[in-house]
């Protein structure tokens, strides 16, 4: 196989995508108190998930945990997966300024190398900016988690 | 013409005709095109047509009386002549349209406008519908064959009702025949499903439509291309197809419809062109084709897919159809070979075009699709614009090859070889 391919097919990203964290059998489609849910869906593939995304109580709330019911690719399984364990324990703005990053390198078409120190495991997605078809199906479950997060930011505000 | 049938060596000659299939390189391999399905390749001589004809002979047609017009518009009415006789029709029966999308959609809204009583709708009785009537179409459709029928009933308050595949993906004459009823007033159906490439018993359903008295719509968008047809023999009462899928421009595509029904059924675009006498109320409308083709139509794209069809016909489409059945079932065979790789639709060996879609389990289409490309195989990945037939398959996504006359079947070996190596690259379980 050719070594592009490789790059786009990190190891780290296959073993993600066969052992998915976050991922569950029960249906999160409904928010709770301190929760906000964000369903996405790829229409040229057919690519769907559902993000649920809890954080904790207060006016600077961190993310509590990220459950998502979803199919699609691998990317975008991986990616899922990858958020998944990342983003507990972040503070909103961390989590905003590594969803800016990834979002930033996945657009560059491969100019913008990745900053290990942002983005940590998902690092391994850098080859996929020079997939130009493939940035949605990273960017999926990125979106999906950046605007539940806001909705149960302005929840947890509120309460 | 010659008569013997297709084999590699000819379809190598050939193909020296389309540059994009000869000099194009994909990560650093000779293309493999297998996505025909979704749109086919240009031959020069079609692309040289088109120029042509803008560069030396361009003009407006049905208007003007200068030499250049009337020149321009001989080319235009011989490519409606030369497109209708290839599906066995006249001319006065072949609308054109931007695409074949487009002319279901015309149905779609000139049977609203029965409906609504405007448009010239007084001899259009047998188009309009109410509460109570029915419109039935198939699990099988591409979403242009389902989403204007979905509109059209829910503009009129008639019933959508959708006939099931078999097991097999397959629009059956009985199945067809236990979704009619007296109200049904029409049947549109796909005569070559473009996800499974299984071929539908046309007469077998016009036969069961008829005994209702509905009419008949055939989605030909992929039986057109790659076998001989003949409308007024299959018994349909419409049908639709489009240049892009076999060898000709973009941007054109026709509707095929009886002449007595096309000149019943109202206008849908209306201004410049489809009219007789235009007063500040009212205006009449002419005959079919003209009727249905309001504003300046698309005469360069249409005297570019008359070419397409004299290609076609150079080599001729029984031996087009022999040689795509070939390569079908090539496929069909080699990807049942491959553990852990499902073929859908029609078994090797039933019948079916040049055309397999395929599940490999634990394999995302997406991903199948790009281990591929990078082998440079060019195959359709994604629903393919039909999902209820996917969601019926048990599927949201698969990954489609499909051929035509200037593929190989070398062609046909590098995918099926590629994808024997699928399951092992993504480490799905089992392999």
């Amino acid at each position: 196989m050719s070594a592009e391919l490789d790059q786009l097919y990190q190891t780290i990203i296959l073993e993600h995508s066969h052992k998915r964290s976050g991922e569950t059998e029960q249906d999160v489609s409904s928010a709770g108190e301190r929760s906000g849910v964000s369903h996405q869906y790829n229409p040229t593939c057919g690519d769907e998930i559902t993000v649920r995304v809890a954080v904790t109580a207060g006016e600077n709330p961190t993310v509590e945990a990220v459950e998502w019911n979803g199919e699609g690719c691998s990317i975008s399984m991986a990616a899922a997966s990858v958020l998944s364990e990342m983003a507990p324990g972040m503070t909103l703005p961390e989590l905003e300024a590594m969803i800016e990053h990834f979002r930033e390198m996945l657009r560059s078409r491969g100019q913008v190398a990745p900053d290990e120190e942002i983005l940590g495991d998902a690092a391994a997605f850098a080859g996929v900016s020079k997939f130009v078809a493939r940035v949605k199906c990273a960017m999926l479950s990125w979106v999906a988690v950046e605007d539940a997060v806001n909705q149960a930011a302005s929840k947890a505000r509120t309460t | 013409m010659t008569t013997t049938p297709l084999d590699n060596e000819q379809v190598l000659q050939l193909k020296q005709d389309f540059p994009l299939l000869t000099e194009t390189q994909v990560a650093g391999h000779p293309l493999v095109y297998l996505d025909t399905g979704a749109t086919s390749q240009v031959p020069l001589a079609v692309a040289d047509a088109e120029r042509d004809f803008t560069l030396r002979h361009r003009a407006a047609v049905h208007r003007g009386a200068h030499t250049l017009a009337v020149e321009a518009t001989d080319f235009f009415e011989d490519a409606r002549a030369t497109v209708s006789r290839f599906v066995g029709a006249d001319p006065y029966s072949l609308v054109w349209t931007s695409n074949a999308t487009e002319g279901l959609n015309l149905l779609s809204y000139a049977m609203s406008n029965a409906t609504a009583g405007s448009n010239g709708s007084e001899h259009a009785e047998r188009f309009r519908l109410g509460p109570g009537d029915e419109i039935v179409t198939t699990q099988a459709e591409h979403h242009a064959n389902l989403i204007p029928w979905q509109e059209l009933a829910a503009r009129t308050g008639a019933t959508l009702r959708v006939v099931p595949v078999d097991e097999r993906g397959l629009i059956t004459p009985q199945a067809v025949a236990a979704t009619l009823s007296e109200r049904t007033k029409l049947v549109a159906f796909t005569h070559v499903s473009n996800v499974t490439g299984a071929i539908t018993d046309v007469p077998g359903v016009v036969a069961e439509a008829q005994k209702v008295g509905a009419l008949t719509v055939l989605d030909a968008c992929q039986s057109v291309p790659h076998m001989p047809i003949d409308f007024p023999a299959l018994g349909v009462d419409f049908a639709v197809f489009s240049a892009h899928k076999m060898l000709g421009p973009t941007g054109i595509g026709a509707l095929y419809g009886r002449r007595e029904l096309l000149n019943a059924l109202p206008t849908f675009l209306t201004g410049g062109s489809m009219i007789t006498k235009v007063t500040t109320e009212h205006a009449q409308y002419l005959d079919s084709p003209v009727r249905f083709e309001a504003g300046t139509q698309r005469i360069s794209q249409a005297v570019a897919w008359a070419e397409a069809v004299r290609y076609l016909e150079k080599i001729g489409m029984d031996r087009i159809e022999a040689w795509e059945a070939e390569l079908g079932g090539r496929l069909a065979r080699g990807i049942t070979e491959i553990d852990g790789v499902r073929l859908l639709g029609p078994a090797p060996g039933v019948e079916r075009v040049g055309l397999a879609s395929i599940d490999v389990a634990g394999v995302h289409a997406h991903d199948v699709g790009q281990l591929l490309d990078v082998a440079g195989i060019a195959v359709r990945v994604g629903h393919h614009c039909a999902q209820p037939l996917h969601r019926e398959l048990g599927l949201t996504a698969s990954t489609r090859a499909s051929t035509y006359l200037y593929n190989t079947t070398d062609d046909v070996d590098r995918f099926l070889d590629e994808l024997s190596r699928v399951r092992g690259y993504f480490r799905a379980e089992g392999a």
